[in-house]
């Protein structure tokens, strides 16, 4: 019979906790929701002899104190799931901070491997860990890996499945002193016979009360005596305090980091004592995060990398863009000599080769653009710029961490605003989720590459950049209008670790790409098709109509907006279908342009060149820039908060759109 | 202040109890031993413990105490 075990992955945040898992589980993973929260949940299996293992990767967390939203989800799972097993994975080079949790885990009496990652960087560093040692004295199966060669991971599997065989439970156990001892086992009396939630054991609850872990607190509120407790908690946490003469939680801290550093030097030989990982980060450092540096740093290097999604993607999206406008051609031309009917040819060649084809012409420049923000993300620079960004951000009224979700709207929104989640308050949060659609995404880019490449040929890489920026700088005004109306409050310090700066894996960047690159895949497969052949629709009926003419329903609708749009300088129909068509998702507009102008490539820039000018070929830039959120932004703005919210992020982007692209073409008129 | 490259002692940290426990789950706690390894003023920062960096944000230099030998001195 086939066993099956559920094993949870913890850790902290940058212990290789992602790429175990990646190695782990290959191919056999799948992202799902946890209940309740839209956070993403990644799953994935293997099967190690005849035992089918369910790996789950929590997210990063530093202890079980729940800080942020996302580890409140690794907190709650590591309570009341109650895995079979849970593989600790710590970056070994880091001893003894990323034992810490560890220690946690095992007064909560968890079945716990522990995972020394990072092997090699410790081996650089002259520094030698007696695995079997710290194994013996925490009692618990202790693996060596370096994960980002794939090394280790055999060995990891077999004691996972060991581990769930033996469901030992850690005998190793923290003295935290006579004084403190003598207040955890009075607690624990008091607790006795009290139904304790499942999977809490007395003295992990006694030490919490004596932390006064607000949740803790919180649980107990429902047991029978509950205000006893409370009192007999208060009491004892002061009278420990008067005998210390200090505060409790510093002195509970103080007793495991002092017990992990003695438990650290036991176990370690340090060879030659050089930092050389740390130095030269630190140089680095010194000179990116700079007070006056730091800024035009991130600046140039965001310049660049638009450079690079430039230079590099434009020659590729031609190479194929000539391949759509050859299958055109010869699926109209093959559907002809079998004389299918005409509508048919044409919804096939001018409908949906077409529209798919004008928006996959830019798969180049958003791979490439998601494979930059890996590197930038997984080199450890991405924290650094958050960082460096943190004291305007706050000026603004956001925290520096909201600085991540943005940049990641960069490359869609959808992420963007679910990487909100890292934010401790919830006011940040929403603040940065309304102003995320501002950020503009990979799915303007097509719009950008169109208009740029056809009224500015010269400065494409400039006029984008613009755009870029001007998305950042009304996120801002927005961002200090909102603050000022409706969250008038303290932003939350910014704290956050900041990685050594690491050579990125090959591996690892190309698997972040795809994941968010085959999502524009599936999008040009699904919603955009989709769309392209309901705009066809629109554009060849009624059938005495002249294709996407005036008369045509898509004609119609088109001249009962336009006006609207007059004052932006794009006020014909064409224009106005493109945009209305837009909000199914933000390729679309260039697709309905191919479609109505049954062009693309070198055609559709004719086509273009006939209808805008130079200005109000940016007006309607900026505007598909503003505009709204796509609809399944939309849609994951109202999962991360509610109507009200999602009510006015779209209705404050049309208002703003319509307001700033009328500006810029009424203004540049003048001058 | 502190200028970069400075050894100091955390001496207290003048917070709420989150943000107290939140850096002693990351390693730094009444007691321990940092380097300043960089420092604008009224942040942001990095100070350093052994093997772990931590970005400090715009205003919260203030609020951690620190010792260089005798005496004491906001970071």
């Amino acid at each position: 019979m086939k066993r099956e075990i559920k094993v949870a992955l913890a850790g902290n945040p940058n212990s290789g906790k992602t790429t175990v898992f990646n190695n782990l589980t290959g191919s056999h993973q799948h992202v799902g929701n946890w209940p309740g929260v839209t956070v993403e949940k990644k799953e994935g299996k293997f099967t190690y002899q005849g035992t089918e293992v369910t790996v789950i990767d929590l997210p990063g967390t530093y202890s079980l104190s729940a800080y942020s939203l996302d580890e409140r989800i690794a907190r709650d799972f590591l309570l009341h799931e109650t895995p079979d097993v849970v593989v600790v994975i710590i970056d070994a080079s880091n001893l003894e901070r990323n034992l810490y949790l560890l220690c946690h885990l095992l007064e909560l009496g968890t079945n716990v491997v522990l995972d020394l990652n990072m092997m090699d960087v410790v081996e650089n560093q002259g520094i030698k860990i007696d695995t079997s040692k710290l194994s013996r004295i925490l009692n618990v199966p202790v693996i060596e890996t370096v994960a980002n060669k794939n090394e280790g991971m055999e060995g990891l599997k077999v004691a996972i499945v060991t581990a769930a065989e033996n469901k030992r439970s850690p005998t190793f156990k923290i003295d935290y002193g006579k004084v403190i001892e003598e207040g955890i086992t009075e607690l624990s009396e008091l607790l006795k016979d009290k139904a304790l939630p499942r999977g809490y054991t007395l003295r992990w609850v006694a030490v919490k009360l004596l932390e006064a872990d607000p949740e803790i607190l919180e649980n107990v509120e429902s047991l029978p005596q509950a205000q006893q407790i409370q009192k007999a908690a208060l009491e004892c946490s002061a009278r420990l305090e008067r005998r210390l003469g200090y505060d409790l939680e510093t002195a509970l801290v103080e007793r495991r980091y002092g017990l992990l550093e003695g438990l650290v030097r036991e176990c370690t030989e340090r060879h030659l004592g050089v930092e050389r990982r740390h130095e030269i980060s630190d140089q680095i450092d010194r000179v990116v995060t700079n007070k006056l540096l730091g800024i035009p740093i991130f600046l140039g290097l965001m310049w660049l990398s638009f450079q690079l999604v430039f230079t590099v993607g434009s020659p590729l999206a031609g190479l194929i863009d000539s391949f759509f406008g050859w299958l055109g051609d010869t699926t109209s031309g093959a559907l002809e000599a079998i004389g299918s009917p005409g509508w048919f040819s044409s919804l096939l060649a001018e409908g949906v080769i077409s529209g798919v084809g004008s928006v996959l012409v830019f798969l180049p420049n958003i791979l490439l653009l998601f494979l930059i923000i890996a590197i930038l993300e997984d080199s450890g620079y991405m924290a650094r710029a958050a960082f460096v960004m943190d004291r305007i951000m706050h000026a603004l009224g956001l925290h520096g961490k909201s600085f991540i979700p943005m940049i990641l709207g960069f490359g869609c929104n959808i992420p963007g605003i679910m990487a909100t989640r890292t934010l401790k308050s919830e006011k940040d949060r929403i603040l940065t989720i309304l102003v995320n659609p501002l950020m503009s995404c990979s799915a303007r880019l097509p719009i950008y590459v169109l208009f740029a490449g056809t009224f500015f040929p010269e400065r494409q890489g400039l006029v984008v950049f613009s755009l870029y920026l001007m998305g950042i700088v009304l996120a801002i005004l927005v961002a200090r209008l909102f603050k000022s109306i409706f969250f008038k409050h303290e932003v939350a310090p910014l704290i956050m670790e900041l990685p050594p700066y690491r050579l990125p894996q090959a591996r690892g960047v190309l698997i972040h790409m795809w994941e968010r690159g085959s999502l524009f895949l599936k999008k040009a497969g699904t919603i955009i098709a989709g769309g392209v052949v309901l705009i066809w629709l629109l554009a060849y009926f009624p059938l005495h109509a002249e294709y996407a003419s005036a008369q045509s329903l898509i004609g119609k609708l088109g001249s009962f907006v336009a006006p609207l749009l007059k004052p932006a300088g794009f006020g014909f129909p064409q224009a106005a279908v493109a945009l209305i068509f837009g909000i199914l998702a933000k390729e679309v507009v260039v697709g309905t342009l191919g479609t109505l102008y049954s062009a693309e490539g070198v055609a559709l820039k004719a086509a273009l060149l006939q209808h805008f000018t130079p200005l109000s070929a940016y007006a309607f830039m900026v505007m598909s820039l503003i505009y709204i959120p796509c609809l399944a932004a939309i849609a994951t703005i109202k999962r991360e908060t509610n109507w009200k919210w999602t009510g006015l992020a779209v209705g404050y982007s049309l208002i703003l759109g319509w307001v700033v692209a009328v500006l810029i073409y009424q203004i540049g008129r003048l001058l | 202040m502190v200028r970069p490259g400075e050894r100091v002692e955390i001496a207290e940290i003048r917070a709420g109890r989150g943000l107290s426990a939140r850096l002693a789950d990351m390693g730094f706690y009444p007691g321990v031993a940092i380097e300043v390894v960089s420092n604008f003023g009224r942040g942001p920062l990095i100070i350093a413990k052994s093997g772990i960096r931590l970005g400090l944000g715009f205003g919260i230099a203030h609020q951690i105490w620190v010792r260089t030998i005798q005496d004491k001195a906001g970071l």
